[in-house]
């Protein structure tokens, strides 16, 4: 497949060398650094179209394929493509970079060139990962993206923003740091750093239970799964909203990109064989963090427990397959429970990031995410209200909204796993419902509870075009999600039939 | 015995730099008050100069001369260039230092290139003796450099300190090679390498031969537990000493390890291995650990330098070729670094703060966004975060150990490596989300101290997206093939 250009550089570079552009020319002139980010998150989300529509369906061979050598004395290569479990995930990043530019139009007010310039940087940065196919150029955006990050929430975040911070910092830097020791394991064996060439690679059961166990330790971080999560309550809550909105619809995704990309093919029969430690520590994120989170005052911090629950079904979907083919013998349970994982992680992607959006709109105008602050926003934000709900709703999981379909279905192949996953997967629907559902009484309906609610003001054009986009997106997904499923089909099939490949 | 000519060509661009050197001493007291800065600028011009004699001549095979105790071969050549290339920088921000402390002297000029004529002797060294003389020509300039300065008490202690410790380091080697001498009676390199392989070396002299000279060595890197010297010395001394100390020797450091453990004992290697992949392994946690409770940052330095010391040592312990070049790339990288983070300290310094408090750095960002940067450049290079060169520096001594089946070396250094992520973040959060104590914007640099500091820095960057022919070098230069 191509389309005329290096897309996936394309992709890559142009937001890199914007946000480098915008830091030069920003400086001094706010008003050109946002047109100028604006601009370039546009254009690159424009630029990102064709890989939707150019995509080979058919095959889960890699397309958009770029490769150069980079660092010959390692055999590094500058690889790079997509295939129908990044594709989708490429496309998001483009889709809510746009989004997160605008969110922070009037908001940031102090050094406006250096936000938006560290946010296009980890933009690239952020594809750069989706799209690595070399496990070192893999491990340098994946690793790159923390310092950009580090900044936003260190420099623009709320009063405990340097514990935060740091605390994110070393708790992926950490996790990430044993991924590049088996990585240069690998390496030693296979010659090569190609991702591609990792998957072929034949390893022995001790070498894949620690490989396994390396990869679970950075993915597990990042995702994140009990118990390494608790770096993301406190980023989150620190961290300004277009940050909270990239770290909860992008870069979790990215620890369950990895399990896709690395340990399910990779290291098969460890994967089986410790397939129950991640099933059980998904469990305890749906269930026990799903009651964590119904005890939170403040709003962003009840969102973030949400995303690790929710990010519970991704990997409970991702590693029930051994269980089901176990079971019932039947490979298309566990397609069911892998595309429901990814499209979880598409899904989780629009509502997160339309709730911190949210939380965002309330804060700028009181400056508290108390719970306790609001009370009867409907009354003078109808709108807002409105779509509030609709977001609510998705993150409840209301059928017609994305957040039902990956749900479903990882709730659905969990029953053919096990039926007691099953129960203890959707005994969080109720749980889901009564976090969300208890906040948004609290929040948006009742009486108006004080006088700075009473004279809070609706959304604006800009804020309204952001959430329509995000409401059609969850809706579209909910009613209609054939297209997604369809573009990844063919990979997920390959996948399975990695995953099911012993290589002892 | 007849007397045979050494071939002198072999050896021209040391000849050149010791009569450029001679000449320039005494120019300097001719033109000293009438010209201060002819003494800089014939300084850097003789590195030029010789720098380009070098790669004139730039060596593919092995020569030697000299009666076989000098070599030149693609590493020497290679690491000299990379000696001359840091010198030149380290005598940029020096005269920047010097000139702002009214310290300004020709001799600190001569005595530097006289270290790096000792640098060369070191790295070309291919018998003890020639060694030895090296070493020393290099550590009197050093101690001569860093009290020059006598007024100043810290000073002083720092060059007392380090001449005796020092001196103690050259005791134990200078030990140390007399009883590899007694072992196998031979002073040169590669007869050592040949008697021990005709197995008729004294193994337990031998044994203690090696002990010392490794303690010797150990104590010129700063490696622990022979470190103590180094926090203080750092610290101590002015900071256009400290960006010397930290840097160029290192390289040539670097060349006696190899010379000596690789050219002379490589089949010694059980006996060494065991001893550096300990002394790896304490440089790194020691290092890593202590450096999190600096407030200085000269002192940071000074404990992050040896915990680079241990990733050094962990390359080289791997026991082979692949290894050796691994540490070689990481002490260039280390040695252009350190250029790097000093040169920053002395461009900042000229607003009459000293800067090398963590707590001077504060709000930075406000003060100078791009001078915050390029310090977010050296910070993140050293704490080995991609895309900064930093990165591939650990990446491939970790990938000699990986390979040399010392896993768990590997593991320990990644961990290391990310508690000293910490230290080094807490100078980016103190430069970036602290508020400046002092808000009047920094004094602007001069144009050549701008273009300086901002070379090195973003060459970290730039090294770090292109890093492989400055790989390759290093692996070419211990006669490994690369693909390309």
């Amino acid at each position: 497949m191509s389309v005329g250009y290096p897309i996936l550089s394309t992709l890559i570079w142009l937001p890199i060398i914007a946000g480098v552009i915008v830091l030069f020319a920003g400086r001094n002139n706010p008003v050109l650094a946002k047109w100028l980010s604006l601009g370039s998150a546009v254009v690159t989300f424009l630029l990102s179209l064709p890989l939707w529509f150019a995509f080979d369906r058919t095959t889960a061979a890699m397309q958009f394929v770029e490769k150069f050598d980079w660092i010959p004395t390692y055999h590094i290569q500058y690889f790079l493509g997509v295939d129908g479990l990044s594709m989708p995930l490429v496309l998001l990043t483009t889709f809510t970079q746009v989004l997160v530019i605008a969110s922070a139009w009037e908001v940031i007010k102090e050094r406006v060139e250096q936000y938006m310039g560290a946010f296009l940087i980890m933009q690239g940065l952020m594809t750069g990962v989706f799209v690595a196919l070399d496990a070192v150029l893999f491990y340098v955006f994946w690793e790159a993206l923390l310092i950009p990050m580090f900044i936003v929430i260190g420099k623009w975040g709320g009063p405990r923003r340097v514990y935060a911070t740091i605390k994110f910092f070393l708790y992926t830097f950490f996790g990430s740091v044993f991924m590049l020791v088996s990585f240069l394991y690998m390496y030693y064996q296979a010659g090569s750093f190609s991702i591609l060439d990792f998957h072929n690679l034949q390893l022995g059961m001790t070498a894949q239970i620690l490989i396994f166990l390396a990869f679970f330790i950075a993915f597990a971080v990042k995702i994140p799964m009990f118990p390494v999560h608790t770096w993301l309550p406190d980023a989150h809550v620190e961290a300004p909203t277009a940050g909270s909105v990239v770290l909860a619809a992008i870069m979790l995704k990215m620890g369950g990109y990895g399990f896709v990309r690395f340990s399910l093919p990779i290291t098969p029969d460890a994967a089986m064989e410790l397939d129950w430690l991640v099933i059980i520590l998904s469990l305890i994120a749906i269930v026990y963090i799903g009651f964590v989170a119904l005890v939170q005052h403040d709003m962003k911090k009840l969102v973030a427990y949400s995303s690790i629950s929710h990010m519970g079904f991704v990997t409970l979907g991702m590693f029930v397959l051994y269980d089901i083919v176990q079971n019932t013998g039947s490979l298309q349970g566990a397609q069911l429970g892998i595309e429901g994982a990814m499209v979880q992680m598409i899904s989780h992607g629009f509502i997160s990031g339309a709730m911190f959006l949210a939380i965002g709109v309330l804060y700028d105008r009181l400056h508290t995410r108390e719970i306790s602050a609001y009370g009867g926003v409907v009354n003078v934000m109808p709108w807002f209200g409105f779509f509030a709900v609709l977001f609510a709703m998705g993150n409840v999981g209301l059928p017609g909204t994305s957040g039902f379909v990956g749900e479903f279905m990882v709730i659905l192949s969990s029953f053919m796993a096990n039926p007691w996953y099953g129960i203890l997967a959707a005994f969080t629907l109720i749980i889901g419902a009564a976090y969300t559902l208890w906040m948004v009484k609290r929040v948006i309906f009742g009486d108006i509870r004080n006088q700075e609610v009473a004279q809070m003001q609706d959304l604006n054009k800009r804020e309204f075009a952001i959430m329509t986009a995000l409401a059609v997106a969850v809706i579209a997904l909910g009613v209609y999600p054939y297209p997604l499923m369809d573009v990844m089909h063919a990979s997920v099939e390959h996948l399975i039939q990695q995953a099911m490949t012993s290589k002892l | 015995m007849n007397f045979e000519m050494p071939n002198l060509a072999i050896a021209l661009p040391e000849i050149l730099l010791l009569t450029l050197t001679s000449l320039l001493l005494i120019a300097d007291t001719v033109w000293s008050k009438r010209c201060e800065h002819c003494t800089y600028w014939a300084t850097q011009i003789t590195l030029i100069v010789v720098g380009l004699t070098i790669y004139a001549g730039f060596a593919h095979e092995t020569v030697i001369t000299f009666d076989g105790s000098y070599v030149r071969d693609t590493l020497a050549d290679v690491l000299k260039l990379f000696i001359v290339v840091v010198s030149i920088g380290i005598f940029l921000f020096s005269r920047e230092y010097l000139l702002q402390n009214k310290a300004y002297y020709g001799e600190y000029f001569v005595l530097g290139l006289f270290g790096v004529l000792g640098m060369f002797v070191m790295v070309s060294a291919y018998n003890l003796i020639t060694l030895y003389l090296g070493l020393e020509i290099m550590s009197l300039a050093l101690y001569a450099m860093i009290a020059m300065q006598r007024h100043s008490d810290k000073a002083s202690e720092a060059a007392m300190k380090y001449f005796v410790l020092g001196a103690l380091a050259t005791g134990m080697m200078l030990y140390g090679m007399s009883m590899l001498y007694g072992a196998t009676g031979t002073l040169e390199l590669p007869k050592i390498a040949e008697v021990i392989a005709s197995g008729h070396a004294d193994a337990k002299v031998l044994a203690f031969a090696l002990v010392f000279i490794v303690i010797g060595l150990a104590f010129k890197l700063g490696a622990v537990p022979f470190h103590m010297w180094v926090p203080d010395v750092y610290h101590g001394a002015p900071t256009a000493m400290t960006l010397y100390l930290a840097s160029a020797p290192k390289i040539a450091a670097f060349a006696m390890v190899y010379r000596l453990l690789w050219d002379g004992l490589q089949l010694a290697l059980p006996d060494w291995q065991g001893m550096l992949i300990i002394l790896a392994a304490l440089s790194m946690i020691v290092g890593t650990v202590i450096a999190i409770a600096q407030t200085n940052l000269k002192r940071l330095l000074a404990y992050s330098g040896i915990s680079h010391v241990g990733f050094v040592l962990m390359g080289v312990a791997s026991g082979d070729a692949e290894g050796f070049a691994s540490a070689m790339f990481y002490i260039v990288i280390y040695a252009i670094t350190s250029v790097a983070a000093f040169g920053m300290i002395i461009a900042l310094a000229r607003s009459g703060v000293e800067f090398d408090e963590i707590e001077d750095f504060k709000g930075l960002n406000e003060r100078n966004p791009w001078l915050a940067a390029m310090m977010l450049f050296i910070m993140f290079s050293m704490a080995g975060i991609p895309p900064f060169i930093g990165f591939f520096a650990k990446v491939a001594v970790i990938e000699a150990a990986v390979n040399a089946g010392l896993l768990w070396l590997a593991i320990l250094a990644v961990v290391t490596a990310v508690i000293g992520a910490f230290y080094y973040l807490r100078v980016v959060k103190v430069m970036y989300f602290d508020k400046a104590s002092d808000t009047t914007p920094l004094e602007p640099l001069t144009r050549e101290l701008g273009a300086a500091v901002s070379v090195t820095s973003v060459a970290l960057l730039v090294l770090g997206l292109f890093p492989s022919w400055i790989m390759d070098l290093c692996y070419r230069s211990l006669g490994l093939t690369v693909v390309s």
